[in-house]
Protein backbone atom coordinates (compact mmCIF):
# COMPACT_ATOMS: atom_id res chain seq x y z
CA UNK A 1 0.00 0.00 0.00
CA UNK A 2 1.20 3.57 -1.10
CA UNK A 3 1.63 6.25 1.33
CA UNK A 4 -1.03 7.88 -0.66
CA UNK A 5 -3.50 5.06 -0.70
CA UNK A 6 -3.02 4.76 3.05
CA UNK A 7 -3.67 8.40 3.77
CA UNK A 8 -6.82 7.43 1.66
CA UNK A 9 -7.79 5.04 3.89
CA UNK A 10 -7.83 6.74 6.20
CA UNK A 11 -9.72 9.75 5.70
CA UNK A 12 -12.01 7.26 3.90
CA UNK A 13 -12.81 4.75 7.00
CA UNK A 14 -11.51 7.48 10.14
CA UNK A 15 -9.85 5.73 13.26
CA UNK A 16 -10.78 2.22 13.94
CA UNK A 17 -11.43 2.80 17.62
CA UNK A 18 -13.95 4.73 19.74
CA UNK A 19 -13.80 8.64 19.35
CA UNK A 20 -14.94 11.83 21.02
CA UNK A 21 -17.23 13.84 19.57
CA UNK A 22 -15.95 17.95 17.93
CA UNK A 23 -17.75 19.33 21.10
CA UNK A 24 -15.78 16.90 23.44
CA UNK A 25 -13.06 17.63 21.73
CA UNK A 26 -13.17 21.20 22.00
CA UNK A 27 -14.16 20.81 25.81
CA UNK A 28 -11.58 18.73 26.76
CA UNK A 29 -8.48 20.15 24.60
CA UNK A 30 -6.97 22.62 26.83
CA UNK A 31 -6.13 20.01 29.60
CA UNK A 32 -5.22 17.65 27.23
CA UNK A 33 -2.71 20.18 25.37
CA UNK A 34 -1.48 21.04 29.38
CA UNK A 35 -0.96 17.48 29.97
CA UNK A 36 1.11 16.89 26.42
CA UNK A 37 3.41 19.96 26.88
CA UNK A 38 3.71 18.80 30.58
CA UNK A 39 4.88 15.13 29.55
CA UNK A 40 2.36 13.26 31.14
CA UNK A 41 0.32 10.90 29.39
CA UNK A 42 -2.35 12.69 28.29
CA UNK A 43 -4.09 9.74 25.71
CA UNK A 44 -4.94 8.03 28.80
CA UNK A 45 -6.14 11.03 30.49
CA UNK A 46 -8.85 11.70 27.97
CA UNK A 47 -9.50 8.43 25.93
CA UNK A 48 -10.78 8.83 22.30
CA UNK A 49 -9.12 12.15 21.73
CA UNK A 50 -6.20 10.78 19.90
CA UNK A 51 -8.61 8.56 17.54
CA UNK A 52 -10.37 11.74 17.26
CA UNK A 53 -7.46 14.30 16.28
CA UNK A 54 -6.75 10.98 13.79
CA UNK A 55 -9.94 11.14 12.38
CA UNK A 56 -11.16 15.40 12.11
CA UNK A 57 -8.66 17.67 10.01
CA UNK A 58 -10.23 20.80 11.54
CA UNK A 59 -9.82 19.75 15.23
CA UNK A 60 -6.37 18.54 14.74
CA UNK A 61 -5.21 21.78 13.34
CA UNK A 62 -6.98 22.96 16.06
CA UNK A 63 -5.44 21.03 18.46
CA UNK A 64 -1.74 21.27 16.70
CA UNK A 65 -2.56 25.47 17.22
CA UNK A 66 -2.92 25.33 20.56
CA UNK A 67 -0.13 22.85 21.74
CA UNK A 68 1.78 25.58 19.82
CA UNK A 69 0.63 28.64 21.36
CA UNK A 70 0.95 27.23 24.99
CA UNK A 71 4.65 25.36 24.65
CA UNK A 72 5.23 29.25 23.31
CA UNK A 73 3.97 30.32 26.63
CA UNK A 74 5.78 27.98 28.18
CA UNK A 75 8.93 28.32 26.31
CA UNK A 76 9.21 32.36 26.46
CA UNK B 1 -21.20 35.03 14.76
CA UNK B 2 -22.57 31.00 16.30
CA UNK B 3 -19.60 29.15 17.14
CA UNK B 4 -18.48 26.67 14.75
CA UNK B 5 -18.63 23.68 17.54
CA UNK B 6 -21.36 24.02 19.98
CA UNK B 7 -19.63 23.66 23.40
CA UNK B 8 -22.82 24.32 25.33
CA UNK B 9 -24.34 20.32 23.77
CA UNK B 10 -21.48 18.72 26.31
CA UNK B 11 -23.04 17.13 29.25
CA UNK B 12 -20.73 14.32 30.47
CA UNK B 13 -16.99 13.99 30.22
CA UNK B 14 -15.83 11.06 28.70
CA UNK B 15 -14.66 7.82 30.56
CA UNK B 16 -11.68 8.88 32.25
CA UNK B 17 -11.86 12.61 32.80
CA UNK B 18 -11.14 13.89 35.43
CA UNK B 19 -13.63 15.59 37.79
CA UNK B 20 -13.22 19.25 38.37
CA UNK B 21 -10.72 20.52 40.31
CA UNK B 22 -9.79 24.16 41.87
CA UNK B 23 -8.17 26.58 39.47
CA UNK B 24 -4.47 27.89 40.64
CA UNK B 25 -4.51 31.27 41.83
CA UNK B 26 -3.76 33.01 38.71
CA UNK B 27 -6.63 31.32 37.30
CA UNK B 28 -8.68 32.03 39.86
CA UNK B 29 -7.99 35.83 39.68
CA UNK B 30 -9.12 35.84 36.08
CA UNK B 31 -12.71 34.44 37.00
CA UNK B 32 -13.40 36.27 40.21
CA UNK B 33 -12.55 39.35 38.44
CA UNK B 34 -14.48 38.70 35.68
CA UNK B 35 -18.04 38.23 37.55
CA UNK B 36 -20.33 40.91 36.24
CA UNK B 37 -20.40 42.39 40.03
CA UNK B 38 -16.71 42.28 40.37
CA UNK B 39 -15.02 46.17 40.81
CA UNK B 40 -12.34 46.65 38.04
CA UNK B 41 -14.29 44.12 35.49
CA UNK B 42 -13.99 46.29 32.36
CA UNK B 43 -10.05 46.25 32.89
CA UNK B 44 -10.17 42.53 33.43
CA UNK B 45 -12.28 42.50 30.34
CA UNK B 46 -9.90 44.44 28.56
CA UNK B 47 -7.19 42.55 29.55
CA UNK B 48 -8.95 39.24 28.66
CA UNK B 49 -9.26 40.97 24.89
CA UNK B 50 -5.72 41.43 24.68
CA UNK B 51 -5.02 38.09 25.54
CA UNK B 52 -7.46 36.62 22.86
CA UNK B 53 -6.41 39.24 20.50
CA UNK B 54 -2.53 37.83 20.79
CA UNK B 55 -3.81 34.17 20.03
CA UNK B 56 -5.91 35.20 17.22
CA UNK B 57 -2.63 36.92 15.82
CA UNK B 58 -0.82 33.80 16.46
CA UNK B 59 -2.99 31.38 14.98
CA UNK B 60 -3.12 34.59 11.86
CA UNK B 61 0.23 34.11 11.22
CA UNK B 62 0.58 30.62 11.33
CA UNK B 63 -1.80 30.25 8.43
CA UNK B 64 -0.96 33.34 6.51
CA UNK B 65 0.42 31.53 3.68
CA UNK B 66 -2.95 29.85 2.66
CA UNK B 67 -4.13 32.99 2.07
CA UNK B 68 -1.18 34.89 -0.28
CA UNK B 69 -4.23 37.36 -1.70
CA UNK B 70 -4.71 39.34 1.39
CA UNK B 71 -3.58 42.03 2.94
CA UNK B 72 -1.62 43.10 6.25
CA UNK B 73 -4.55 44.99 6.80
CA UNK B 74 -7.05 42.24 6.25
CA UNK B 75 -4.86 39.74 8.83
CA UNK B 76 -5.76 42.85 11.21
CA UNK B 77 -8.85 42.62 10.34
CA UNK B 78 -9.95 38.97 10.80
CA UNK B 79 -7.96 38.90 14.34
CA UNK B 80 -9.60 41.09 15.88
CA UNK B 81 -12.85 40.14 14.81
CA UNK B 82 -11.67 36.29 16.04
CA UNK B 83 -10.65 38.42 19.09
CA UNK B 84 -13.83 40.37 19.48
CA UNK B 85 -15.98 36.60 18.22
CA UNK B 86 -14.19 34.76 21.21
CA UNK B 87 -14.41 37.20 24.02
CA UNK B 88 -18.67 36.92 23.48
CA UNK B 89 -17.93 32.82 23.77
CA UNK B 90 -15.52 33.08 26.43
CA UNK B 91 -17.88 35.44 28.97
CA UNK B 92 -20.85 33.34 27.69
CA UNK B 93 -19.18 30.22 28.77
CA UNK B 94 -17.54 31.26 32.15
CA UNK B 95 -19.29 29.07 34.18
CA UNK B 96 -18.31 26.10 32.24
CA UNK B 97 -14.63 26.76 33.44
CA UNK B 98 -13.32 23.86 35.48
CA UNK B 99 -10.23 24.82 36.35
CA UNK B 100 -9.30 21.55 34.29
CA UNK B 101 -6.10 23.88 32.60
CA UNK B 102 -5.18 27.31 33.30
CA UNK B 103 -7.91 29.99 32.41
CA UNK B 104 -5.34 31.19 29.47
CA UNK B 105 -4.78 27.96 27.83
CA UNK B 106 -8.90 27.65 28.24
CA UNK B 107 -9.65 31.03 26.71
CA UNK B 108 -6.47 30.37 23.79
CA UNK B 109 -9.16 27.76 22.52
CA UNK B 110 -12.17 29.86 22.16
CA UNK B 111 -9.76 32.54 19.78
CA UNK B 112 -7.95 29.85 17.69
CA UNK B 113 -10.91 28.18 17.36
CA UNK B 114 -12.63 31.65 15.82
CA UNK B 115 -9.55 32.67 13.74
CA UNK B 116 -9.19 28.66 12.11
CA UNK B 117 -12.91 28.56 11.63
CA UNK B 118 -12.65 32.56 9.39
CA UNK B 119 -9.57 31.92 8.09
CA UNK B 120 -10.46 28.29 6.53
CA UNK B 121 -13.75 29.97 5.67
CA UNK B 122 -12.05 33.08 3.80
CA UNK B 123 -9.39 30.52 1.88
CA UNK B 124 -12.65 28.83 0.67
CA UNK B 125 -15.08 31.99 -0.07
CA UNK B 126 -16.39 32.45 -3.64
CA UNK B 127 -15.27 28.74 -4.51
CA UNK B 128 -17.85 25.78 -5.33
CA UNK B 129 -17.61 22.92 -3.29
CA UNK B 130 -16.41 19.78 -4.76
CA UNK B 131 -18.95 17.71 -3.87
CA UNK B 132 -18.97 14.15 -6.21
CA UNK B 133 -15.25 11.96 -5.95
CA UNK B 134 -12.05 13.54 -7.86
CA UNK B 135 -10.19 11.08 -6.68
CA UNK B 136 -10.35 7.68 -7.98
CA UNK B 137 -8.88 8.70 -11.50
CA UNK B 138 -6.14 9.64 -9.69
CA UNK B 139 -5.44 5.98 -7.69
CA UNK B 140 -2.51 4.68 -8.97
CA UNK B 141 -2.99 1.24 -11.12
CA UNK B 142 -0.24 -0.47 -10.50
CA UNK B 143 1.23 -2.67 -7.38
CA UNK B 144 4.11 -4.46 -5.92
CA UNK B 145 3.06 -7.92 -7.27
CA UNK B 146 -0.03 -9.17 -8.81
CA UNK B 147 -1.37 -10.19 -5.57
CA UNK B 148 -0.73 -6.88 -4.11
CA UNK B 149 -2.62 -5.27 -6.62
CA UNK B 150 -5.38 -7.17 -6.96
CA UNK B 151 -6.54 -7.07 -3.31
CA UNK B 152 -5.81 -3.26 -3.75
CA UNK B 153 -8.18 -3.07 -6.74
CA UNK B 154 -10.74 -5.29 -4.56
CA UNK B 155 -10.34 -2.97 -1.79
CA UNK B 156 -10.75 0.43 -3.18
CA UNK B 157 -13.43 -1.41 -5.70
CA UNK B 158 -15.66 -2.42 -2.48
CA UNK B 159 -15.09 1.33 -0.99
CA UNK B 160 -16.23 2.77 -4.23
CA UNK B 161 -19.21 0.28 -3.97
CA UNK B 162 -20.26 1.29 -0.63
CA UNK B 163 -20.13 4.73 -1.38
CA UNK B 164 -21.95 4.70 -4.66
CA UNK B 165 -24.81 2.41 -3.17
CA UNK B 166 -24.39 2.12 0.97
CA UNK B 167 -24.58 5.69 2.08
CA UNK B 168 -27.34 7.78 2.06
CA UNK B 169 -27.32 11.13 -0.13
CA UNK B 170 -26.24 13.19 2.58
CA UNK B 171 -23.87 10.95 3.35
CA UNK B 172 -22.18 10.49 0.37
CA UNK B 173 -22.02 14.49 -0.23
CA UNK B 174 -20.12 14.68 3.32
CA UNK B 175 -17.95 12.24 2.96
CA UNK B 176 -16.85 13.05 -0.41
CA UNK B 177 -16.21 17.16 0.60
CA UNK B 178 -14.36 16.18 3.47
CA UNK B 179 -12.40 12.59 3.27
CA UNK B 180 -11.74 12.62 -0.38
CA UNK B 181 -11.93 16.17 -1.47
CA UNK B 182 -10.59 17.96 1.55
CA UNK B 183 -13.18 20.24 1.81
CA UNK B 184 -12.89 22.06 5.75
CA UNK B 185 -15.75 20.94 7.66
CA UNK B 186 -16.58 24.64 8.87
CA UNK B 187 -16.91 25.27 5.25
CA UNK B 188 -19.10 22.89 4.68
CA UNK B 189 -21.09 23.21 7.34
CA UNK B 190 -21.71 26.72 6.69
CA UNK B 191 -23.18 26.22 3.33
CA UNK B 192 -25.22 23.29 4.56
CA UNK B 193 -26.32 25.51 7.23
CA UNK B 194 -25.73 23.28 10.08
CA UNK B 195 -22.28 22.65 12.22
CA UNK B 196 -19.09 20.95 12.36
CA UNK B 197 -20.35 18.22 14.98
CA UNK B 198 -23.27 17.57 13.07
CA UNK B 199 -21.28 16.85 10.25
CA UNK B 200 -18.90 14.79 11.74
CA UNK B 201 -21.63 12.68 13.09
CA UNK B 202 -22.28 12.50 9.82
CA UNK B 203 -18.88 11.34 8.66
CA UNK B 204 -18.20 8.99 11.45
CA UNK B 205 -21.83 6.95 10.58
CA UNK B 206 -20.77 7.07 7.20
CA UNK B 207 -17.08 5.59 7.74
CA UNK B 208 -18.95 3.04 10.16
CA UNK B 209 -21.32 2.02 7.26
CA UNK B 210 -17.83 1.39 5.11
CA UNK B 211 -15.68 -0.91 7.43
CA UNK B 212 -18.94 -2.73 8.33
CA UNK B 213 -19.37 -2.68 4.12
CA UNK B 214 -15.78 -4.13 4.05
CA UNK B 215 -16.05 -6.83 6.80
CA UNK B 216 -19.10 -8.19 5.25
CA UNK B 217 -16.86 -8.62 2.00
CA UNK B 218 -14.03 -10.62 4.59
CA UNK B 219 -11.88 -7.37 3.78
CA UNK B 220 -9.69 -7.16 6.84
CA UNK B 221 -8.17 -3.73 7.61
CA UNK B 222 -5.86 -1.91 10.02
CA UNK B 223 -5.63 -3.82 12.98
CA UNK B 224 -7.51 -6.60 12.04
CA UNK B 225 -5.33 -6.99 8.96
CA UNK B 226 -2.23 -6.89 10.71
CA UNK B 227 -3.58 -9.85 13.42
CA UNK B 228 -4.41 -11.88 10.60
CA UNK B 229 -0.83 -11.55 9.17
Amino acid sequence: MSRREDELLRALLGPEGPELSCEECFELLDRYVELEVAGSDADRAVPGMLAHLDGCPACHEDHVSLRALVRSDTSG
Amino acid sequence: MSPAVSVGAVEALPIGAQPSTDPDPESLAWVTALQASAPGRDEAIARLHELLLRAARFEVNRRRVTLPHLRGDDFDDLAMQSADDALVAVLAKLGTYRGESKFTTWVYKFALLEAAVKLRRRAWQARELPLEPQVWTLLPTGGPSPQASAERSELFGELQAAISTGLTPHQREVLVAIALNGVPIDVLAERLNTTRGALYKTLHDARQKLRAHLAGRGIRIGAEAKEEA
